[in-house]
């Protein structure tokens, strides 16, 4: 590229970033009384902006004789082929999952309160996220309102305890059932939509389900949802200081003292017990025909239905089952928080447990396992960062899908390469 | 006949939102039509735009100067420079190296920009509503009364007028223009207008560049109808624009414009018959009876998948 032009570029550059970032950062709009005002932002963040329009400037001018510099410069060390073909091998993943299964039993007796707490919750979007992984990442139908059967399962479980006062195992079942028949019904016509309206209409679907759990006041309660939802019990066995009538606790059961620390981890332990069901139940899917059918959909829809499978059942059955977990988690959540409102299950819920399967690598349940962990984790270590963590979300799935699209921990199939 | 005049009025309020809607959906319809991807970032395109035009008539109003025509003259160019900014650095951050990749990826990172902007509107004005008076207040009355007949403001006049010139003026830009001939020679067939020497990149980018331009009138047009502003009002407007464009087949200009009046004349009677609280379920579940039904939009031809 000539001198002049390459100054014209980097000198577009600059001004596109003052005009991208000056407006929204270097002015705000505050409320002055009862007017509006506009004020300048600190000078710190001015000169941010003018450094980042100058770094950009001095760049562009540069670009083409840094990249042959680049060229000179040796490779950085990557990792191993051999390394990461044995992290991806599905046999390793196996291992590194029965590990932390192991961890995760033994962990909660000898942490604290809020550490289990967190575990729970943690738990609840691996959970959400092996779900929404069936869906998106085995049979690759992008659902954007997966949250809707999510608010499904809870507010059945919200719903039947509050009128009917059914417990937290009757419900779960019924909960996971409810939330499969939403998944098949609003499943059934939509799935014959090419990929990218179908992610637009399940949208549209936990848009709509959340609107109506809000606006019909005389069933869910509206904005203010439902509250004082029981919390799961052992056999019959409450974790309450005191019993209901006709029930029995735990510390009286056992004739120990009450610790409130008995109820958390016990929530941990439902948690952990449903993520292991999930895992096997999905575990044995994957190597059943339907399993299989999932992935070579995923991979070629049109060579699927030349080979004389039903491209309408496999989706269907990959959505319903999706939804189910859905539901499972939904009622443990119910049941975690006590009280369910419809905005705990907004467009953002499922915005983030797609980013969880993103993240992990579509398909690969140990990297999903793994994302939800540091998904989670993450903002809650760091704290004084939490303002900052939709934000980094978003940038991490463009980051993400622009760098390693398979994700941080894909799972290799059992496969044969041809070489020429 | 009250019951006339209030359906009357009703069409009016309609087709005042529609128009707006057929902007922003422009936006989404060029870019499908070209990259066959869904930008769903774009209704965060219009909320910036909103922000930058609230930034410009709250800024000229503090330096004293209270012309109309030049405070609504200032509201359009800074709100368009910024989207175009925008619109412009999300394409060549966020899409561009994603071209010819698996169909879903560019959405899922689309979804990654939308949440971005989202929360960098959120974190640097902050999540409150903003308001501005009303600018150009008075109304036109038809009929006997305010109460009994069909009202229409100077605002939702400006609107038509500016809706009707911005789309008349694309439609020429489009069918007449060099560079409007190439846009629709890259919706044709993108790899045989690169082979025929078209700019394939700087195309796309004018597409992203006009999209963000239109959201940015439309923004205008809203904010001071309206009068409020926050961080949140992207994603709604977004998902609207986009059930216009595909109402009226995605792809297709005149299919958006049509999408949006049709999309903004149910929501008005669905907010109507089922109440306002409604409106919302109203424009969602016409997105999902289209896609079921007709899923190539009332203008859009069908796509045959090739292998």
């Amino acid at each position: 590229m000539s001198n002049s032009a390459s100054l014209k570029t980097a000198f577009f550059s600059a001004l596109l970033v003052l005009a991208v970032a000056y407006p929204v950062l270097g002015l705000k709009l505050t409320t002055v009384g009862i007017k509006l005002e506009v004020q300048g932002a600190s000078p710190a963040v001015l000169w941010t902006i003018c450094g980042a329009a100058v770094l950009m400037f001095v760049w562009q001018l540069l670009r083409s004789r840094l990249s042959s510099l680049w060229a000179t410069v040796p490779e950085l060390p990557k990792m191993p082929g051999t390394a990461s073909d044995f992290l991806t091998r599905p046999s390793t993943q196996r291992w590194i999952i029965l590990a932390l299964v192991m961890i995760g039993l033994v962990w909660p007796f000898m942490v604290s309160r809020g550490s289990v707490d967190i575990a729970t919750l943690i738990l609840i979007y691996i959970m959400l996220g092996l779900g929404l992984n069936i869906v998106v990442g085995l049979a690759g139908l992008l659902d954007l309102g997966y949250v809707g059967f999510y608010a499904v399962g809870a507010y059945t479980y919200a719903l039947l305890s509050h009128y009917y006062g059914l417990g937290f195992w009757v419900c779960l079942p019924l909960a996971g059932l409810m939330a499969a028949f939403f998944g098949f019904i609003l499943g059934f016509p939509v799935l014959r939509l090419r990929g990218d309206y179908l992610a637009i209409v399940t949208l549209g679907f936990g848009e709509i389900i959340r609107l109506l759990l809000r606006n019909m006041t005389w069933l869910t309660g509206g904005p203010n949802g439902v509250s004082n939802i029981d919390k799961p019990t052992l056999f019959g066995l409450s974790f309450e200081r005191k019993a209901a009538e006709g029930m029995q606790t735990f510390h009286e059961y056992f004739d120990i003292a009450y610790n409130s620390i008995n109820k958390v981890i016990f929530l941990y332990l439902v948690a952990l017990l449903l993520v292991l069901i999930t895992l096997f139940v999905i575990n044995r899917l994957l190597r059943m025909p339907i399993g299989r059918a999932w992935e070579a959909l995923r991979e070629d829809e049109i060579a699927c239905r030349a080979l004389g499978m039903n491209p309408t059942v496999i989706k269907l059955s990959a959505f319903t089952l999706g939804a189910t977990f859905a539901g499972f988690a939904g009622s443990f959540f119910a049941a975690r928080q006590g009280l369910v409102t419809p905005e705990s299950f907004t467009f953002i819920e499922s915005a983030i447990i797609l980013a969880i399967v993103v993240l992990g690598g579509m398909g690969s349940q140990l990297g999903i396992i793994l994302a939800a962990v540091v998904m989670i984790l993450l903002p809650e270590l760091m704290r004084e960062f939490s303002d900052y963590r939709m934000l980094m979300f978003g940038a991490l799935m463009v980051f993400m899908m622009i760098w390693r699209p398979q994700g941080l921990l894909p799972m290799q199939r059992p496969h044969l390469e041809l070489k020429p | 006949m009250p019951d006339l005049y209030h359906y009357l009025q009703q069409l009016v309020n309609g087709l005042t939102v529609g128009s707006t809607y057929a902007l922003i959906a422009i936006g989404y319809t060029m870019v499908y039509g070209i990259i066959g991807m869904i930008n769903f970032d774009h209704g965060e395109v219009y909320m910036i735009g909103s922000y930058a035009a609230f930034i410009a008539i709250v800024g000229l109003g503090m330096m004293g100067l209270d012309s109309l025509p030049l405070i609504i003259v200032a509201a359009f160019t800074a709100s368009i420079i910024v989207t175009s900014a925008y619109g412009y650095s999300i394409e060549r951050i966020a899409y561009r190296p994603l071209r010819g990749s698996n169909r879903l990826i560019p959405l899922i990172s689309a979804i990654g920009m939308s949440i971005f902007l989202q929360n960098e509107v959120l974190l640097a004005q902050d999540s409150k509503d903003k308001a501005i008076p009303n600018l150009i207040p008075g109304n036109f009355v038809f009929g006997e009364s305010t109460m009994n007949g069909v009202v229409i403001s100077y605002m939702q006049v400006l609107v038509f007028v500016v809706t009707f010139v911005v789309m008349l003026g694309l439609t020429m830009f489009i069918s007449r223009s060099r560079l409007g001939r190439a846009c629709r020679a890259c919706a044709e067939d993108i790899k045989m207008a690169n082979l025929l020497g078209i700019n394939t990149n700087n195309i796309i980018a004018l597409t992203f560049v006009i999209g963000a331009t239109l959201a940015a009138i439309a923004a205008v047009l809203l904010g001071l109808q309206y009068g409020v502003i926050n961080p949140n009002i992207g994603f709604l407007a977004g998902i609207k624009a986009f059930t216009a464009a595909v109402l009226g087949g995605i792809g297709s200009i005149p299919g958006a414009m049509l999408g949006g009046l049709v999309l903004g004349i149910a929501e008005a009677f669905g907010a109507d018959i089922f109440g306002d609280q409604y409106k919302d379920v109203v424009a969602f579940s016409l997105l999902v009876l289209v896609l079921l039904f007709r899923p190539t939009g009332i203008l859009g031809r069908p796509e045959v998948e090739k292998v």
